[in-house]
C-alpha cells in the first residue's frame, strides 16, 4: 500500500540546475521505470526519492505524508544499487540481515524472515558464502534480498541490471517482473536502456536535461510519443526522422513534400503548422515494407535471423533505417524501393512537439 | 679532494657500478652464456629467462646477507661466547663457548625483567592508542572542510626524529621549584588542579570511567575469542584451542589490572599544588614516555587508515543508510570491518616499531626511573658497560620478540595489496 507523490521537485548542484519541477504521481502497486540517457537527472531523482539526497526544491509524498526530511529508513523504501552494493565481509545471511539487525529484530523473527527471502530468490543453499564467491547474477539477487526483508512500502533500483551479461539481463528482467507481481509493491526502477523501460514498466518516465518528458504506459509513449526526443528514445532501432515541407493542409490531414522527393498524405492533427513550415516525418523501421515510396541506398544490411535490419540513406542525404524480412535478398550497396502506410508515420515540427496522430492503434493494457 | 667532490664521485661510481653491473651481466648472459642461436636457441632463450631474475636480485641479496643475515648469526654466536682480553696484548680478544651463561645472568637481573615489563606495556599501550587516534582523525578529518590542513599537522610529527621528539616532550614534562613560573605544560595544568569537584572529575573520574570501559572492552573481545570453543563448534586446530583460550586468559588478566587500577586511582591522594617531577614518577612515567611515540605514529596511523576509508566503496556506506544503519554502525559494522586487513597491517607495524623503541627512553631517562626497555638495556650491555654476551643475548631476545609479528605484518600486508 503505498503511493508516492513527487511535487515541483528540483535539484541543483551549485550552479548547475539537474531537475527542474519534476511532478509526478505513481500510484499504489505500480512499477514505474525512469529512463533517459545518462546525465539527465533520473538517478539523482531516485536518490532524492531514497533520501539519499537532498532536494533544493519541492516534496516527496508517500502515502499521503510528507518525506521530505524524513530519514531514509522513515520513509519505508529501500534500494538496490546498480553494483549490487553488498557488504563484502559478511555472508550472504549476514548481508540480507543487515537492516533488521539494525532494525533490533528478535532472531527467530529474523531468521524466519532472511530464510523466506533467501527462498524467494533461490538462494538458500548460497547463505554462508561471501559475496566475492558468488557470481553476478547472484549478487543481485542477494542484493535484492536485503531490500526485500524489511518490506519497505517502495521499492528502488538504480540501474540494477547494468553489470549483468545480455543473457543474465533478459533473465533477471522476466524474475523482476515476477517479484513485482509476487510482492505486490510499488517499484521504481532506473534504466538507461529502453528494452528494460518497455518490457518491465506499467508506466514509464522518460527524462531529459532534468524534465520529465513524457509519462505513460510503454505502447501509450510507442504510439503516442509527445515530442521527437520520445520517439526517438523508445523503439529499437530507433525512429527515422524524414525532413520534410508542409504542402497542404486539408480535413484529410497534412499533405508533404519529403525532402527526398515523394509527396505523403498523413492523417494527423493539423494545430500550429502552416503551409510551407519545415516538419520531420517520424517512420518506425518496423512500419516500412516494400512499395514504391522511398527510394533506400542500403550500406549495412544486419541480419539478426527473424529479421534483417537495413542501414541507408535517402535521396536527400538523410540516414534511414528499416526492419526487413530475416531472409531478404537485399544486398548491401543496392538501393530499394520502401513505403510506409500515411497512418503509421508520426509528424513532429520544428520545436520537436508531435501532430498528434488520427489513426493510432488501441493501446492493449 | 674536497668532500662534496668525494660525495659526487661516490654517487657517481655507486649509480654508474649499478648500471654497469645490471648491463654488462645482462649482455654476458645474452651474448656468451646462452646466446639464442645455434641449434639449441629456443633452449638457451628460456634458460636465459630464468637465471636474469637471480641475476638482477644479486647485490640485494648480497647485500641483505651481508647485513642482515650474518649480524644474526654473528650476534647469536656472541650470545653464546664471552669475550676474554688476551694477556699482554691490549685489545685483543679470544672468544670462550659458555652456552647460556649469558642469559642466565641475564635474566637474573631485575634491570632485564623491568625492561621486558615495560616493554610489553608498550606493546599494547602506544600500537593500540596510535591505531586508535589514527582511526578517528582518519574518520573525522575526512568529513570536515578544512581536514585537509587537520591531516597535516597531525602527520607533521612524523618528520621530527625520535630525539627531536624526545627533547619537545622533556620540555613539556620540564619541573621548576613551586616558587618560580613553571616552563612545563604538563605542570602548569597540574597547578590549576587544586583539588576540588573539577580535579576528582577530571584526574578520578573519567580515569576511572576510561579504564572500566577498557575493562569492559577486553572482557568483550575475550568473551568474542572464546565464544566458539564454548558453542562448542567444529575444532579450528591450533588457532581453536591454544590461542583463543590463551587470548581469554590474557583478557581476564587485563581486566584484573584495570579493576586494581580503579582501586589503586581512587585512593591514591594527588599531591596537588606541587609541581611534579613527571619523567620520574615511578610506573606512570612509562606512559609519558609512550605519548611521545603515539604523538609521532599517529600521523603514520592516520595516512595509511585514512587512504584505505577512501577505498571503501561509496555505495556500501549508502546501502548501509539506506537499511537504517546510524552512523555508530556504518563506521564499526560497515567500514572498519572492510579495513580490518589494514588496521592490522597498521598495528603490526607500529608494533615493531615499539618494540625497537631506544631513542625515546635513551634520550628522556636513559632507562632510569623503571622506564627501562630492551633496546636501551641491549645499548648500555654493548656499548656502555662492554658486555658483549649479555648485549647479544638481549638483542636476540628482541628479535625473538618481532619475528613472530613480522612475519604477520608481511603476510597481512601481502593480502592487502592483492
Amino acid at each position: 500500500m503505498a503511493t508516492l507523490d513527487l511535487k515541483t521537485i528540483s535539484k541543483s548542484f551549485g550552479e548547475a540546475k539537474v531537475l527542474h519541477d519534476i511532478d509526478l504521481a505513481i500510484r499504489d502497486k505500480e512499477f514505474v521505470v525512469f529512463v533517459g540517457p545518462s546525465g539527465c537527472g533520473k538517478s539523482t531523482l531516485l536518490r532524492i526519492i531514497a533520501g539519499l539526497e537532498e532536494a533544493t526544491k519541492g516534496q516527496i509524498v508517500i502515502d499521503g505524508m510528507d518525506v521530505s526530511n524524513a530519514h531514509p529508513v522513515e520513509r519505508g523504501i529501500s534500494m538496490v544499487f546498480q553494483s549490487y552494493a553488498l557488504y563484502p565481509h559478511l555472508s550472504v545471511y549476514e548481508n540480507i540481515a543487515f537492516p533488521l539487525r539494525v532494525a533490533r529484530l528478535e532472531k527467530d523473527d529474523l531468521d524466519r524472515r532472511v530464510r523466506r527471502a533467501a527462498e524467494i530468490l533461490q538462494l538458500t543453499d548460497k547463505l554462508m558464502l561471501r559475496p566475492g564467491q558468488l557470481s553476478g547474477g547472484q549478487r543481485q539477487r542477494v542484493a535484492i534480498g536485503r531490500s526485500i526483508v524489511r518490506e519497505p512500502k517502495i521499492f528502488l533500483f538504480d540501474e540494477p541490471l547494468s553489470n549483468l551479461d545480455a543473457a543474465l539481463r533478459g533473465d533477471m528482467r522476466v524474475e523482476l517482473s515476477q517479484l513485482h507481481k509476487n510482492l505486490d509493491a510499488t517499484m521504481v526502477y532506473v534504466t538507461h536502456d529502453q528494452v528494460e523501460a518497455m518490457t518491465m514498466a506499467d508506466r514509464i518516465v522518460v527524462l531529459n536535461g532534468g524534465r520529465v518528458e513524457q509519462f505513460g504506459s510503454p505502447m501509450e509513449l510507442y504510439h503516442h510519443p509527445n515530442n521527437k526526443f520520445v520517439a526517438g528514445f523508445i523503439g529499437q532501432p530507433n525512429m527515422n526522422f524524414v525532413p520534410a515541407k508542409v504542402k497542404a493542409i486539408s480535413a484529410k490531414g497534412l499533405t508533404v513534400v519529403l525532402d527526398a522527393g515523394p509527396t505523403m498524405v498523413l492523417p494527423v492533427e493539423t494545430e500550429g503548422v502552416a503551409v510551407g513550415d519545415a516538419v520531420e516525418v517520424g517512420i518506425r523501421p518496423e512500419d516500412v515494407a516494400a512499395g514504391d515510396t522511398l527510394d533506400v541506398e542500403i550500406r549495412v544490411l544486419e541480419r539478426l535471423g527473424g529479421i534483417a535490419i537495413a542501414y541507408g540513406k535517402l535521396a536527400c542525404g538523410t540516414n534511414f533505417c528499416a526492419s526487413l524480412d530475416g531472409d531478404t535478398a537485399v544486398a548491401e550497396g543496392t538501393t530499394i524501393k520502401l513505403a510506409v502506410a500515411p497512418a503509421d508515420a508520426h509528424v513532429f515540427d520544428a520545436a520537436g512537439r508531435v501532430l498528434r496522430r488520427r489513426a493510432a492503434p488501441a493501446l492493449v493494457a | 679532494m674536497s668532500p662534496a667532490l668525494q660525495g659526487l664521485t661516490t654517487i657517481a661510481v655507486g649509480v654508474g657500478g649499478c648500471v654497469a653491473y645490471f648491463y654488462f651481466s645482462n649482455v654476458i648472459l645474452d651474448r656468451v652464456i646462452y646466446p639464442p642461436r645455434g641449434p639449441n636457441a629456443g633452449r638457451n632463450i628460456n634458460r636465459a629467462g630464468q637465471i636474469r631474475p637471480w641475476l638482477f636480485l644479486l647485490p640485494a641479496l648480497v647485500a641483505l646477507g651481508l647485513y642482515l643475515a650474518y649480524p644474526v648469526f654473528e650476534t647469536l654466536r656472541l650470545s653464546l661466547t664471552e669475550r676474554v682480553p688476551v694477556l699482554g696484548q691490549p685489545g685483543k680478544f679470544r672468544y670462550v663457548w659458555v652456552g647460556l651463561d649469558n642469559y642466565r645472568q641475564m635474566t637474573s637481573e631485575a634491570k632485564f625483567w623491568e625492561a621486558m615489563r615495560n616493554n610489553m606495556m608498550w606493546l599494547f599501550v602506544v600500537p593500540a592508542a596510535a591505531t586508535a587516534f589514527g582511526l578517528l582523525a582518519a574518520q573525522l578529518t575526512d568529513r570536515i572542510r578544512w581536514g585537509t590542513i587537520a591531516k597535516s599537522l597531525i602527520f607533521m610529527p612524523m618528520a621530527i626524529s625520535f630525539v627531536g621528539a624526545a627533547v619537545i616532550f622533556k620540555l613539556v614534562y620540564e619541573m621548576r621549584g613551586a616558587d618560580q613560573e613553571q616552563i612545563g605544560v604538563l605542570n602548569a595544568i597540574w597547578l590549576q588542579f587544586d583539588g576540588g569537584f573539577g580535579s576528582v572529575l577530571v584526574l578520578k573520574i573519567i580515569p576511572v570511567i576510561i579504564l572500566l570501559a577498557f575493562g569492559g572492552i577486553v572482557s568483550w573481545v575475550g568473551w568474542l575469542v572464546l565464544r566458539p570453543l564454548l558453542a562448542a563448534r567444529r575444532a579450528r586446530g591450533i588457532w581453536g584451542y591454544v590461542l583463543r583460550p590463551a587470548v581469554a586468559i590474557f583478557a581476564v588478566w587485563m581486566l584484573w589490572l584495570s579493576l586494581q587500577s580503579v582501586v589503586g586511582l581512587w585512593r591514591f591522594e594527588l599531591a596537588y599544588g606541587t609541581p611534579q617531577a613527571w619523567i620520574s614518577l615511578p610506573f606512570w612515567n612509562n606512559f609519558f614516555l609512550m605519548v611521545v611515540l603515539i604523538w609521532i605514529q599517529t600521523g603514520f596511523a592516520m595516512v595509511i587508515l585514512s587512504a584505505a576509508i577512501r577505498g571503501i566503496p561509496e555505495d556500501t556506506i549508502e546501502a548501509a543508510i539506506v537499511d537504517g544503519a546510524n552512523p555508530f554502525q556504518i563506521f564499526f559494522q560497515i567500514k572498519v570491518p572492510q579495513i580490518a586487513g589494514t588496521i592490522v597491517v597498521v598495528w603490526t607495524t607500529i608494533t615493531i616499531t615499539v618494540l625497537k623503541v631506544f631513542d625515546i627512553v635513551f634520550a628522556m631517562t636513559n632507562g632510569q626511573w623503571q622506564t627501562q626497555v630492551l633496546s636501551n638495556y641491549m645499548y648500555e650491555k654493548l656499548f656502555v658497560t662492554a658486555d658483549w654476551g649479555v648485549g647479544s643475548a638481549s638483542a636476540m631476545v628482541i628479535m625473538i620478540l618481532v619475528s613472530p609479528i613480522l612475519v604477520w605484518n608481511v603476510i597481512n600486508a601481502r593480502k592487502e595489496m592483492r
